[in-house]
């Protein structure tokens, strides 16, 4: 049997940014004041988070159950290894987009900025509850605050391009949420209970094939979050939101929410071997393929750099639902130590997105020209990131892939390694393009003085560096150092942060001894 | 010996009448006195409906003789699980709306704050006679009451008013019409007319087609009372037109109230056995389910803000018939029989009328009515317009306020009875309502005038206090009843309603 420990450490996780919102709000009048809270709330998160690893590595659970539903809902946390690789990624990107928002938003003067916070907070307490969740509708509660703390972030501009991407994102959002609460009340009515176990809670119950097909699209539906084909457009237009938010949105919060969800539901929902009598992992593994590379061909066409990281996100977050699709241990390792991994590589991308727009102004990719020159720190650690998007080593992307690659050949379907090849293959596609424009373009000698230059007045005709012209850029390099270091260790050292120990103990839990 | 709390039932009735008398005589000879009056009586009822809640929960039902007559022939109050929970929820919601009138009524009906108070203590009395009465004439009375002073105080803004209050006039008579027939047909076959003894007479009678009838004249008349669907029509400019605090009180609770006196004919007087002879509760949880669809979509096309509140009320009725139709096929605990019925009665209380107050504080400041003219009130108005956002996503159902748990209470009961349109309508509704109060949510938050910086400051303008605390009381109730249903801790007092009825359940 489990070990089952209580603790009220998840509890204490989700108070950090409980209170830190709160204190947000009224010291909103105080900027530093404010911030301080935020870089407190999340520091403190990420260190009891961590503290919950050693337990979890022991093969331990920690549950906190605070009160009964229905019979056999509680409301209450149930932490498990795959859980907690979760709620790492989260809490630790969170203390570094705190920082870059610091600068990010100083330095653009940004209106709004309490507000800003304060939605930032609560779309972090939403992640994390989802990812310390013991059951459906305990995850369903904070995916949903997950969904409604990010409108704000993703309309902040206010302007009418804003608003509509606000509208289309909730649209978007809340249909997939209401489609969840049908398929988890659908659970509860077929199994009684909604918590997860390794192995599934479907398993032996009385209904019928057609009647599990259904439901798991309901799922996956309702899981819209991970923003796979044909469900994907709310992502690239919620590209106008600020970068930070767009770092929160694609590395760390949402899009992980709804990956995640699709993990809970094929591992812990369904179980792997009803998985397989029902033939749904072929049939998910398929449709992840499409978007793997229908994604990775949109991304090509797009100039602005943001919309392509976005089209690469989509494109990346297919990978992991691929790799669970396979329902081999080594696929479902890779999709699990993805979640981090790509959380680090893609934060560095849009990190770098975002630095480039506040110190030169520039959104697209064919104004880039020479960049690489004008701020050498952040094409380096954006080229770290793209190179670990495409699967070289020694960057992280390159092990996830690896165990991808493995878990393909491990389910026996030698279609599917070659569609995952061709997947990464066209990665280099669209990353490539950017980086020869980056070092290897001349930039024009006379380029216009646009507004957003003006406002920053850090405009350069020379190709000198601009990075760091302002003590405020510190706020945005140092961030941007530390993801893209932590990914190229990531790859040398995959049990940073016990990533790796907590997905094979997930691994172990799921298919028991391997 | 009676103990004083039996006393009760029959004094919440008559001291709020004497208290209209008072109010109308003090109100002649000092205008101020109108307002303190009423908060006074309402509090005292408040409290008195929670000592009846206490000893019905912790002894028993409370039966009361009015003047020593014995039950057939007098005429008795009981009050039991359903009543004492939904006299609480009404006075409740009575007392934060007179609350909330003293400033608005001070501000939008100056002439008239005496009778506005007189007959806003009349339209109590008549609410808390339906809920605690146990003869079935004396309900009809009561409802009489209801609706006479609910016209007056929807018509007392005048001018458009005046038709909404005379349609309502109309229809509510006609409803009124049939509820007396329906009582009519029954005395003429049994002979009597208090609730608990027609419920002995009848079973030998279920099949007779007078008693049918009486049935059918019950649910058209109570329906156009509780505005369910195709019935609506009078609801939205009576709504819409009213004093808020009176669409408050009208969405919140008058026509919930109806909705209880439904609930008391359908299983206190005819019995869960009749119900289950025909299939008339499977049509009307499709009525209702229409309801629920075609209310959103109408709110929907409205611009002004109150009339798409009114809309969405009618849908929310539907929601509650919804459950009640479902009452009688739903038997698995905590969701069982009439749970999630008489639990969204208090949720739709709670946010209906935290919304309705709202939308009176934006004509309150700004005589707004129009939802595209509330641009830049979210900094304008902090307070209220974090309310309405609260009361809003819960009407979405968004987790964990109140509209979530009814919503969830009732997709379950659904899924147990295997009407899976229901659950696929509950879920396109919440959708509905998301495109709703979206848009008034963008509007008041997002949208910047044109012309204007969003950096640029704009003055706080909140309205006073004691408009204020009554919102965001019910506004913060949303969320905290919400947790509260989750947590279980009332599910007991409607469950004991179940048993009541005799509809299985039971932890």
């Amino acid at each position: 049997m489990i070990d089952i420990t209580e603790s009220i450490q998840p509890l204490l996780a989700l108070l950090c940014p409980a209170l830190g919102s709160t204190l947000i709000l009224i010291f909103g009048k105080r900027p530093n004041v404010r911030e301080a809270w935020t870089l407190l709330a999340s520091c403190f998160q990420f260190l009891i988070v961590l503290s919950m690893v050693p337990t979890i590595l022991d093969g331990k659970r920690l549950v906190c159950y605070l009160f009964t539903m229905f019979p056999g809902i509680d409301f209450g946390f149930h932490v498990d290894a795959f859980g907690l690789l979760f709620a790492l990624t989260a809490s630790s990107l969170w203390i570094l987009v705190s920082i870059y928002s610091i600068g990010y938003m100083r330095a653009l003067k940004e209106h709004a900025q309490t507000r800003f916070y304060f939605c930032f907070a609560l779309a972090i307490l939403g992640a994390v509850g989802v990812a310390l969740s013991g059951n459906l509708v305990t995850m369903y509660i904070f995916y949903e605050i997950l969904t409604v703390s990010t409108y704000p972030l993703v309309a902040h501009e206010q302007s009418p391009e804003a608003l509509f991407a606000g509208r289309k994102y909730l649209a978007y959002l809340l249909t997939g949420g209401t489609f969840l609460l049908g398929a988890i009340a659908l659970t509860y009515s077929i199994a009684g209970t909604t918590d997860f176990r390794p192995g599934g809670i479907l398993t032996g119950t009385m209904a019928s094939r057609s009647m599990f097909l259904i439901l798991f699209v309901l799922f996956v539906i309702g899981f819209m979050k991970a923003a796979y084909m044909p469900f994907h457009s709310w992502l690239p237009t919620a590209m106008v939101a600020p970068t930070p938010v767009s770092a929160l949105l694609h590395a760390v919060a949402v899009v992980k929410a709804g990956v995640f969800g699709i993990v809970r539901t094929v591992g812990y929902i369904y179980g792997i071997d009803l998985m397989r009598d029902l033939g749904l992992g072929v049939m998910l593994t398929s449709f992840a393929a499409l978007t793997m590379i229908g994604a990775s061909l949109f991304a090509v066409a797009q100039d602005n750099l943001k919309k392509r990281l976005a089209y690469s996100t989509i494109s990346q977050l297919s990978f992991i639902i691929f790799g669970v699709a396979l329902l081999s241990p080594m696929g479902v390792m890779g999709a699990m130590i993805y979640i981090p991994f790509h959380g680090f590589m893609k934060i560095t991308l849009f990190l770098c997105a975002g630095a480039i727009l506040v110190a030169s102004g520039k959104k697209n990719i064919s104004e880039m020209a020479g960049i690489g020159r004008a701020m050498p720190v952040t094409m380096l650690a954006f080229t770290v990131g793209a190179l670990g998007m495409c699967g070289v080593p020694p960057v992280a992307g390159f092990i996830s892939k690896w165990f991808l690659a493995i878990g393909a050949v491990q389910s026996g379907q030698i279609v599917f390694l070659a569609l995952l090849l061709i997947a990464s293959l066209l990665d280099v596609v669209y990353f490539y393009p950017i980086i020869r424009t980056a070092f290897f373009e001349k930039m024009p000698k006379d380029e216009v003085l646009n507004e957003r230059e003006a406002k920053v007045e850090l405009f350069s005709k020379k190709p000198k560096v601009v990075e760091t012209r302002h003590p405020l850029y510190y706020f945005i390099l140092i961030p941007i150092i530390i993801t893209a270091t932590i990914s190229i260790l990531f790859c040398l050292f995959p049990n940073m942060f016990h990533i790796y120990g907590l997905a094979q103990v997930a691994i172990r839990d799921l298919f028991g001894g391997w | 010996m009676l103990s004083v709390v039996e006393h009760f039932p029959v004094l919440v009735v008559v001291v709020s009448l004497l208290s209209a008398i008072t109010i109308f005589i003090a109100g002649w000879i000092n205008r101020k006195t109108a307002c303190y009056i009423s908060i006074a009586t309402l509090l005292g009822q408040f409290i008195a409906s929670l000592f009846i809640l206490h000893h019905v929960m912790s002894i028993g039902p409370i039966h009361y003789r009015l003047g020593g007559w014995v039950p057939p022939w007098g005429i008795e109050y009981v009050m039991d699980a359903l009543n004492a929970y939904v006299l609480v929820v009404l006075l409740f919601l009575g007392l934060v709306c007179v609350i909330y009138s003293k400033r608005n009524i001070e501000h939008e009906l100056p002439q008239k704050v005496v009778s506005f108070y007189t007959i806003y203590q009349l339209l109590i009395t008549g609410l808390c006679g339906i809920t605690v009465t146990g003869d079935i004439f004396n309900m009809y009375v009561f409802i009489e009451i209801t609706c006479l002073s609910a016209y007056a105080l929807i018509a007392s803004r005048g001018k458009i008013a005046l038709k909404a209050g005379f349609t309502y006039l109309v229809l509510g008579s006609i409803g009124a019409c049939f509820f007396l027939l329906g009582i009519g047909f029954l005395y003429s076959v049994t002979g009597s007319l208090n609730i608990h003894d027609l419920s002995l007479l009848l079973p030998p009678l279920y099949g007779n087609r007078v008693v049918l009838a009486a049935f059918v004249f019950f649910i058209v008349g109570l329906s156009i009372k509780m505005a369910l669907f195709p019935l609506h029509t009078w609801l939205p400019d009576a709504h819409a037109f009213a004093p808020s605090e009176v669409s408050a009180m009208l969405s919140g609770i008058i026509i919930e109230v109806s909705t209880y006196a439904f609930i008391r004919v359908a299983f206190s007087v005819f019995t869960v056995n009749f119900i289950k002879l025909l299939p008339v509760f499977e049509i009307i949880s499709w009525v209702a389910a229409i309801a629920i669809v075609v209310g959103s979509i109408l709110a929907i096309t409205q611009s002004n803000l109150k009339r798409m509140l009114a809309y969405s009320s009618v849908a929310n009725m539907g929601y509650i018939m919804l459950a009640v139709g479902l009452s009688t096929s739903a038997t698995r605990y905590p969701w069982s029989g009439l749970t999630p019925a008489s639990m969204h009665i208090l949720n739709h209380a709670l946010m209906k009328g935290c919304l309705f107050l709202v939308a009176g504080a934006f004509i309150y400041k700004g005589n707004l009515w129009e939802i595209k003219d509330f641009q830049g009130l979210g900094r304008r108005m902090p307070y209220t317009c974090a309310a309405f956002v609260i009361a809003a996503i819960s009407m979405i159902g968004m987790p964990p306020s109140v509209g979530f748990v009814s919503k969830l209470y009732i997709i379950l009961a659904s899924l147990e009875a295997k009407q899976f349109v229901f659950v696929a309508v509950l879920l396109l509704s919440s959708l509905l309502n998301l495109v709703y109060f979206w848009r008034v949510i963008e509007t008041m938050y997002m949208k910047v005038e044109e012309g204007t910086e969003h950096t640029s400051h704009v003055p706080r303008d909140e309205i006073p206090l004691s408009m204020l605390i009554p919102v965001l009381t019910l506004s913060s109730l949303c969320i905290l009843m919400g947790i509260l249903w989750l947590t279980k801790i009332p599910i007991p007092i409607l469950n004991r309603v179940n048993v009541l009825f005799g509809l299985v359940g039971g932890p």
